[in-house]
């Protein structure tokens, strides 16, 4: 288990590096950077770990489906995609670039292993719920996960879903949501606060479950156990820091969309090799 | 095809659809039903007895049934959602057009009571502008039948063809137009009766009204066309543009706003390839309100004395065209 971690956090450090790489030298200009660092540890455990997927056949009917509801966190959901091996890994400099594969926000279809569309945030976790509902009828065993963001469970259709999901005992759906504390404009407890957050899940019929979002040997533990709760849904509430992994970038919300200068870049890149260094020597 | 609408026979629509979903799901274990509380009203509450887990009430949640729907989409199902025209459309655009239409799923939704059908319900729940709203989503066909016999055709249609389409179907008691087993072809109008002097375009209730201006206006030596224009998208551009050059004049008849309805989508296919002298029927800048369907008719001006005005004014404008004309 050590290694597996061990492996594990080094593919959470390269899709942050390829997080990184796209925000300095990407043709799309300035792209999401803090959504989809603060999802980059689950992310990786997800693809690297807990999903059955095929890079070599995206449309396998019996894989796990993976929804972005954050949709603006697509650049973990590309670099991720694009390390296991669903598309090269230069396609990432085309993402949000003219007639790239990797568009605005995720499009079904149009990206080698996204599984559904999104980019209107709320939709998601619905989506969700119809697949995992349609899994169920056609007695199939391939679970659905689906990431939220926080801010984003500030829309209503996200809590008719839940109500659905709950009464439908869908234990073969799990929702993240990706609590970072902020959203676009900034804090959410100034904007619109959450709490009791974990309560309001419950209330709607979900196992709820809590874990730092960015320890992987919680996150493994975690969503491991979430496929054994049978009944009911689970919700999976992430503690999370919004530009993990990045000096100044974490609790930054100016990075909530940004574009890396070279010292920048720098900086971020070195940074990340010591912590490779470090997950190598044991010490993290 | 003989037209009926003379002899006032009525089949209630709702037991068409209901019988025909059923009927389908037995053929097609892919054919789901979803609706928002209201499946005991659209009749579709027997389905339950056959197939419990695939009618699913949803509760009253039409934003999730749309993305649920598309979700069941995507793993295959080929889902029909229902609830009233304006809740479908007004309360769900942006699922229908993300996560069904961006994501080119393969969902049916369904709207009953549109426009001034919702009679007692009143103005929340009149559907007027459905079509329109629904009109902005890329790739979806937009229906609207004009009898049972034709719904029970194109629901056989739509089910077997990919993509999205939406149907807006009267509940109730609908006049018969078609003889049984008319075949019809999704995009392409009908004509019902031959005219040379105007063409009149309509669908759902107001094609029996149609049929009835065209038999006022032939008392006036009036000769209408009528045409059965069910598809609203895509729109039959060929037979719209056909029809305007060989009469000259065109009115159409909807239960729907004109600003975004069947008026503007015909208006914009002749000003782009044949200009001519045209009259729309249909309601106007306004809210709905309660009533039954004959006062609502009188009301919102869509009774076949309504359409025969507008079709005489379209022809005298056409008549001071070719006298305006004719000087040079």
């Amino acid at each position: 288990m050590e290694n597996e971690l061990k492996r594990l956090k080094k593919i959470a450090i390269q899709i942050r590096r390829d997080i990184i790489e796209t925000a300095s030298f990407g043709k799309g200009g300035a792209i999401h950077v803090g959504p989809a660092l603060s999802s980059a540890d689950i992310v990786t455990a997800l693809y690297f770990k807990i999903m059955h997927v095929d890079p070599s056949n995206p449309n396998w009917e019996d894989r796990d489906r993976f929804i972005l509801s954050k949709g603006h966190a697509y650049a973990v959901l590309y670099s991720a995609l694009a390390e296991k091996g669903f598309f090269p890994r230069e396609e990432l400099m085309t993402a949000r670039a003219l007639n790239s594969r990797l568009q605005g926000h995720p499009v079904l279809g149009k990206t080698p292993g996204v599984d559904m569309v999104s980019g209107s945030l709320g939709n998601g976790l619905s989506c969700g719920v119809g697949i995992a509902t349609a899994l169920k009828m056609q007695c199939r065993h391939a679970r659905v996960y689906v990431m939220l963001g926080d801010g984003e469970i500030q829309e209503g259709m996200v809590w008719e879903a839940a109500m659905y999901a709950g009464n439908h005992g869908l234990d073969n759906l799990t929702a993240i949501v990706d609590y970072n504390h902020f959203q676009s404009c900034g804090a959410e407890n100034e904007i619109m606060p959450l709490y009791p957050l974990a309560d309001k899940w419950r209330a709607f019929g979900w196992q709820v479950m809590e874990m730092n979002g960015h320890d992987m040997a919680d996150i493994v533990r975690g969503l491991s156990m979430a496929k054994e709760f049978a009944g009911r849904p689970v919700c999976v509430i992430a503690h999370t820091v919004k530009g993990k992994g990045i000096s100044f970038i974490e609790h930054n919300n100016k990075w909530h969309v940004g574009r890396c200068t070279m010292d920048q870049h720098t900086q971020a890149m070195k940074e990340l090799d010591e912590q490779e260094t470090a997950v190598e020597a044991g010490l993290m | 095809m003989v037209v009926r609408a003379a002899e006032n026979s009525t089949v209630e629509m709702r037991g068409v659809y209901a019988k025909t979903l059923i009927d389908m799901a037995r053929s097609d274990s892919r054919v789901v039903a979803l609706d928002c509380d209201l499946a005991a009203p659209i009749g579709i509450i027997g389905m339950a007895k056959e197939f419990p887990k695939r009618l699913i009430d949803c509760g009253i949640m039409e934003a999730n049934m749309a993305g649920v729907a598309a979700g069941m989409s995507a793993r295959g199902c080929i889902p029909f959602t229902h609830t009233f025209a304006c809740f479908q459309s007004r309360k769900c655009l942006d699922q229908i057009f993300l996560s069904a239409g961006f994501a080119d799923l393969n969902v049916k939704f369904v709207g009953s009571d549109p426009g001034i059908l919702a009679l007692y319900n009143g103005a929340s729940h009149m559907g007027l502008e459905d079509m329109g709203v629904l009109r902005n989503v890329p790739n979806l066909t937009l229906l609207e039948p004009s009898d049972s016999v034709m719904l029970e055709n194109l629901l056989r249609q739509v089910k077997d063809t990919y993509g999205l389409f939406y149907i807006r179907m009267n509940r109730k008691n609908a006049t018969t137009i078609y003889e049984p087993a008319t075949d019809f072809t999704i995009g392409k109008g009908l004509e019902l009766r031959k005219g040379r002097d105007v063409t009149i375009f309509a669908s759902g209730i107001m094609v029996e009204q149609a049929l009835r201006a065209a038999e006022l206006l032939a008392a006036q030596k009036i000769d209408a066309q009528v045409i059965d224009l069910f598809t609203w998208h895509p729109i039959d551009r060929d037979l719209i543009v056909r029809s305007a050059k060989e009469t000259g004049a065109v009115v159409t008849a909807e239960n729907h706003r004109v600003a975004s309805g069947l008026g503007a989508a015909v208006a914009s296919v002749l000003l782009e390839n044949c200009p001519v002298p045209m009259e729309r029927v249909g309601i106007g800048d306004v809210y709905g309100e309660v009533g039954e369907l004959p006062y609502l008719m009188e009301q919102f001006h869509l009774r076949a004395e309504d359409i025969a005005l507008k079709a005489e004014k379209a022809v005298a404008r056409k008549r001071e065209q070719f006298t305006f004309f004719s000087k040079f």
